[in-house]
This record gives C-alpha cells, sequence and structure tokens, in this order.
C-alpha cells in the first residue's frame, strides 16, 4: 500500500519535472508572446510580465497555460484577431488583450478557440474587440471572470462578447459584458451552463440562444441592452433567477421566445422592459414565480402557442399584463398574483373568490389597431375596461386566472 | 379691466369653494406622496386626475360664477365700463384662482416632499402648466356657454356636454374612427386627432415626458419625433393657447351682440 502511495506521487510529479515555466517580459530574452509560443511544448506556462506587446495573429497550438501579470497587455493595433487556440487542454489566465481589428469577411477575435477540449480562460479583460471569445466546435470549456468590452455602433460593425458555435459543455460564469453586438451568444450549443454574468448596454442582445438545446442559464443579470434576451430554436432550456431589467425601447423586450419547447421559466425579475416576455410559438413552457413590475405589457404571446402554464408569478403594475394575438389553445393561468385584481376573499383562504381576466378591452383594441394606444390612460378607455370587466363580450373568455392571489408570493 | 379682475379675484379667494378645491389638491398631494414616497411616480396617478378633473372643475365653476354673479354683472354694465371688460376681467379671475388652487395645493406637498431635488420636477413643471392651460381653456368654454343661454339649468347641462364631449366621447369616435380605417396608415391622422383636443392633447404631452412613447411602437416614434422637439412642444403650446384665444374671440363677438 505504501508502495502504492509513492508511486502514484512519483506518477503526480512527471509533468512537473518536465513542464518548464517561460517568461516574457520586454528586456528578457523571450521577448514576444509569439517567441515564447514557438519555444514551448505540452504542460509547459508561457508568463507575461507587465508591458505592452503589439502582436497579433498568435496562433497556439500546443497544449499551454498562458498566464498575465499584472499589466501585461498584448496590442492588436486593430490589424486582426489576436489569439489563436488550436489545441486542447490549455489555460489562459489575467492577460488584458486590446484593439482587435473589425472585418466585415473576417471574424476577428480577441481569443479565438477552434476544435478545443477541456480549456480555461479566466481573468481576462478585453478592451475594444471585434468578437471577444470566439469559440467553435469545442467541448468542455470554462469562460470565467472576464470583462469584455467593444466599441460598437452599428450591429454590422461590431461582434459578439462570447460566441460560442457548435460547441457543448460550456460554462460561461460571472463574465462582465457590455457595449458589444450581442453579449453572450450560442448558436448549436448544447448542455452549458451560463451564470453569474452580467450583460448590459449591448447592441443587440445581452444573451441569444439560437439552436441550443438542453442549457441552463441563472443569477445573471441583462439590463440596458438594444432588444433584451432572445431565446429562439430551443429545447430544454432552463432560465432562472435572472433579472431582465430596463430594456426600455420602440424594438425591446425582456425576454424574446421563439419556437422554444419544453422550457422552464422560473424565479426571474423582469422589470421596466417595454415587453416583458414575448412568446412566438413556444410549447410546454411553465412560467412559476416570476415577478413582472413596471413593463409595458407583462406577457405578449403571438401564435401557436401551446401548454404555456402560467403559476404563482407576481403581476405588477404593469401598464397592459397580457395581450394575446390568437387564440388561448390550452393555456393556463393559475395562482397568479395580479396588482390589478380588485376581487376579494370572503372565505380567508388567500385566494381570490372571482376570477381576473388579465385581458382588457383596450389590449384586445390595440392588437387590432396598435395606433389606438394613443388613447392610452385616457378616461374612455378606463370606462371602456371597466365595462367589459363587469361583462366580458370581447375579451377570450377561457383566458383568465380562476384563483388569483391576493398576496403577492415572489419577494 | 384690471379692477374687475381684481375684484372677482378676490371674491373668489373669499369664497369657500375655493379652498375646499384648495384643500382638495392638498390632501390628494399628501396623500399620494404620503403612499408612496417617489416623487416621479406620483406625477404619472396626479396626471390622470389632473386631466379629468381639473377641466370638470373649470366647467363647473365657470359656469356657476357666471350665473351667481349675473345680477353684479348687470349692475356694473350700468355703469360706463366696456361689456368685454367686464366679463374677460371675471373670466381672468375665475381662471386665475383655479389655477392658483392648483398649483399652491400640488406645489406645498411636492415642494415639502422634495420635488427641487428629484428629476421629475421638469414633468411636474409640464403637469402644472398644463394643468393651468386646462384651467383657462374650460373656463372660457363654460363661459361661453353661459353667455349664449340664459337658462341656467341649460347652461349647467350644455356644459356638462361639453366636458362630457371633450373628456370621453371624442375619444370613443377617435378610438372608432382608428377601428374603421386601420387598414390604413393612421399615425398622421392621430397626431391631428390629438391636437384637436386639449384634454388628449395634454395627456399625450405629459405621456411622452414619461418615456411612455416606446409602448406605441411606431405611432410614438412618429408622436416622439413630433413632441419631442421643440418645434413639436411650441406648437403643441400654441394650440392650447389658440383653445384659450379663440372662445375669447366667440366671447367679445357674442357679448356685442347680446342683450342683457
Amino acid at each position: 500500500m505504501k508502495k502504492l502511495c509513492i508511486l502514484i506521487g512519483l506518477l503526480a510529479c512527471i509533468p512537473a519535472v518536465f513542464a518548464k515555466q517561460i517568461v516574457v517580459c520586454q528586456t528578457c530574452e523571450v521577448s514576444t508572446v509569439k517567441e515564447a509560443i514557438a519555444m514551448a511544448e505540452d504542460g509547459d506556462e508561457v508568463r507575461v510580465q507587465k508591458g505592452w506587446y503589439r502582436e497579433n495573429s498568435i496562433v497556439i497550438d500546443k497544449s499551454i497555460s498562458l498566464i498575465g501579470e499584472e499589466g501585461a497587455v498584448i496590442d492588436g493595433e486593430q490589424a486582426a484577431g489576436i489569439l489563436i487556440f488550436e489545441t486542447d487542454h490549455f489555460t489562459i489566465k489575467g492577460l488584458k488583450i486590446i484593439n482587435v481589428g473589425v472585418s466585415y469577411t473576417v471574424d476577428h477575435a480577441a481569443i479565438k478557440v477552434v476544435r478545443a477540449k477541456d480549456f480555461t480562460i479566466e481573468d481576462c479583460v478585453l478592451e475594444n474587440v471585434f468578437f471577444g471569445i470566439l469559440i467553435e466546435k469545442s467541448a468542455r470549456g470554462r469562460i470565467r471572470r472576464n470583462n469584455i468590452s467593444g466599441q460598437g455602433t452599428t450591429e454590422a460593425g461590431s461582434g459578439n462578447g462570447v460566441h460560442i458555435w457548435h460547441s457543448t459543455g460550456m460554462e460561461v460564469s460571472a463574465n462582465e459584458l457590455f457595449h458589444m453586438r450581442d453579449g453572450i451568444y450560442f448558436e448549436f450549443v448544447d448542455d452549458s451552463e451560463v451564470f453569474h454574468n452580467l450583460s448590459y448596454q449591448n447592441l443587440r442582445y445581452g444573451l441569444h440562444f439560437m439552436f441550443s438545446n438542453r442549457d441552463i442559464y441563472h443569477h445573471n443579470e441583462f439590463r440596458n441592452n438594444g432588444s433584451g434576451v432572445a431565446v429562439m430554436f430551443s429545447k430544454y432550456i432552463s432560465m432562472y433567477e435572472n433579472k431582465f431589467m430596463n430594456n426600455w425601447g420602440a424594438a425591446s423586450y425582456g425576454l424574446l421566445l421563439k419556437e422554444i419547447y419544453d422550457a422552464e421559466i422560473y424565479r426571474n425579475v423582469f422589470s421596466k422592459n417595454t415587453v416583458a416576455i414575448k412568446g412566438e410559438g413556444c410549447t410546454r413552457i411553465q412560467y412559476t414565480h416570476n415577478t413582472f413590475l413596471r413593463n409595458g405589457w407583462a406577457i405578449k404571446i403571438a401564435g401557436a402557442c401551446y401548454t404555456n402554464i402560467f403559476e404563482k408569478n407576481d403581476f405588477m403594475h404593469n401598464y397592459l399584463d397580457m395581450s394575446y394575438y390568437r387564440k388561448v389553445n390550452d393555456n393556463r393561468f393559475n395562482n397568479n398574483y395580479w396588482s390589478e385584481y380588485s376581487g376579494y376573499d370572503l372565505d380567508k383562504d388567500g385566494l381570490g373568490d372571482v376570477p381576473y381576466r388579465p385581458v382588457k378591452l383596450f389590449s384586445y383594441l390595440v392588437n387590432k389597431t396598435p395606433e389606438s394606444l394613443v388613447l392610452l390612460r385616457s378616461l374612455f378607455v378606463d370606462i371602456l375596461n371597466f365595462s367589459e370587466k363587469v361583462s366580458p363580450v370581447f375579451t377570450p373568455d377561457n383566458l383568465m386566472d380562476k384563483n388569483p392571489l391576493m398576496q403577492r408570493i415572489n419577494d | 379691466m384690471l379692477k374687475i379682475l381684481k375684484y372677482s379675484f378676490y371674491d373668489l379667494m373669499r369664497s369657500r369653494w375655493s379652498y375646499v378645491y384648495f384643500g382638495f389638491y392638498l390632501l390628494l398631494g399628501f396623500v399620494l406622496l404620503f403612499l408612496n414616497n417617489d416623487v416621479s411616480k406620483a406625477v404619472i396617478t396626479l396626471m390622470n386626475i389632473i386631466i379629468v378633473l381639473t377641466p370638470l372643475i373649470g366647467t363647473i365653476f365657470g359656469v356657476m360664477y357666471y350665473y351667481n354673479s349675473k345680477e353684479f354683472t348687470e349692475l356694473l354694465l350700468a355703469q360706463p365700463i366696456q361689456r368685454s371688460h367686464i366679463i374677460r376681467g371675471q373670466y381672468v379671475g375665475v381662471s386665475l384662482s383655479l389655477t392658483l388652487s392648483l398649483v399652491l395645493g400640488l406645489g406645498i406637498p411636492f415642494v415639502l416632499y422634495g420635488l427641487f431635488m428629484s428629476a421629475a420636477i421638469f414633468d411636474f413643471g409640464l403637469l402644472l402648466v398644463v394643468g393651468a392651460f386646462l384651467n383657462f381653456i374650460f373656463v372660457a368654454l363654460s363661459y361661453n356657454i353661459a353667455l349664449s343661454t340664459e337658462n341656467k339649468i341649460k347652461g349647467f347641462g350644455y356644459a356638462i356636454l361639453m366636458w362630457l364631449m371633450l373628456a370621453v366621447i371624442y375619444d370613443g369616435l377617435f378610438m372608432i374612427s382608428l377601428l374603421l380605417f386601420n387598414e390604413y396608415p393612421l399615425d398622421t391622422f392621430s397626431l391631428a386627432a390629438t391636437m384637436f383636443n386639449p384634454i388628449d392633447l395634454s395627456r399625450i404631452l405629459i405621456l411622452l415626458q414619461l418615456d411612455i412613447s416606446a409602448l406605441l411602437g411606431y405611432t410614438g416614434a412618429v408622436f416622439k419625433k413630433f413632441f419631442g422637439t421643440s418645434f413639436g412642444m411650441l406648437s403643441s403650446l400654441l394650440v392650447l393657447v389658440l383653445w384659450v384665444w379663440l372662445p375669447l374671440l366667440r366671447m367679445n363677438w357674442k357679448l356685442k351682440k347680446k342683450d342683457f
């Protein structure tokens, strides 16, 4: 047993014995990152010391650790992409990478990863980039605590903060992303997790899913983005404890769901979005314990949505709670709290005794002619809504919450 | 005219109704701010009340004051004073005292709750300006009605009808025409239709300041583009001025012909 222990200990030491450290500094023998990469072998560590390195298109095809010390900056001088990893098992940490070239034909990125497995990108600061981190056909990568920002002014002339394409098992956590096109973009990315990120003031979406299945995102904050968060053409996505705030503008929403199936959306907060959730062709979606606070529309459902279940959500002070363009189908509302509910609870079980109808006549009319929203908050509209509430004629009669809560539940 | 203005103003200042009206706004302001301490949110709630209530009170007060002081007016007419001066003096007196009740009644609680420190000061100012305009407009309209109708009951009826027309029925017709013609581009039409009703115009002016325009989508963009610029702001204020001026013109014309 003792021998075995020693053997294991020795085996563990082997890589440490063979791995060497290469130090890069501007006065050292090795003064550029490129040289260091050329000298390095699998398992080595390249330490970049304080200094300003004007380099670009650095291709790394060895499994190394690239560590930046404080003050180490790689400047791409707006020429091209900067680091390109084409290897497995690498680590990059603590580097500051700035000025990636903008191109309309090539996707230049500060850190590009192609066909890699088991890698880590952490604590990097990427400034004034076109694409921040661009990952293609990879697996099991961890992207943590990076700070990524661009200076794009048009959607075509800017890239995404973290762009992942055709990968599995990725983890994107605790990053800060701003002034990009999309904060985080997933296309054909399965079984991945996105959490504790802060994505704001991006031109298009804070987070964007396309054709990605079985992913989870939670505890993220998305605010002041061009049009919020979009989840499209995806299955089995879990979204929980995220904050969607201040996505306010003529074409903005907190969360856009398009052609998605079997998702769960729970314990999120939607505050001050033009449309908190817009759904189009979504099926089998559970909305529970979410808070909708001061949005223009809390929920806007276009056609082809089946089995959307809304339970135990708080709808508070939205201009319009709900709007349905087409049939209600088998969507259900139950046990939600509605701040505009004016019913009573005689048996004191915490549930209102009369059902609540979230679609008002006015929102029905607004669907037919969007211009009539001009009459928002006029006395006529209040009278109209009141009379419709007393005896519903136009609004879908199966769209109602039979057991509305008297008190809000998600604090 | 100034003397008449002064008399009717002092007369109203002594009257119970001005105090009730002032007290109502004072209470409203305090309760609103007590219930939620946020000045900018209180402005939204206040808007709902102001655009409905100010015209109504203005209308009723105007008609009431004219009929009540009719005998005094007739007495004054026997003196060598111009007719238009008498009536205009009364009109400005009523409008001014109502506006004063509004401004002081709402101003005091908001100032006490830190209006000057909050970002809502511009919105609040606009709200008061719009409220003042609504007072002047509706008192002028109701004076017109009262001058043209000898019968008190009829006069009251017409005045209430006028308020109902502008506050509710107009919007109903507006809505119906929007629904009927929804296959045509309607944003210019709705822009024009709001301009023709002082209540709608005030509502839109305030709503756009509160950034609700994003909800309106394309129409909102058109509205924002119009009202958001200084040209739009000026022209809508101009329309409000016209809404005061035109009834005054008619008042003059009516006075010249009227047989007291």
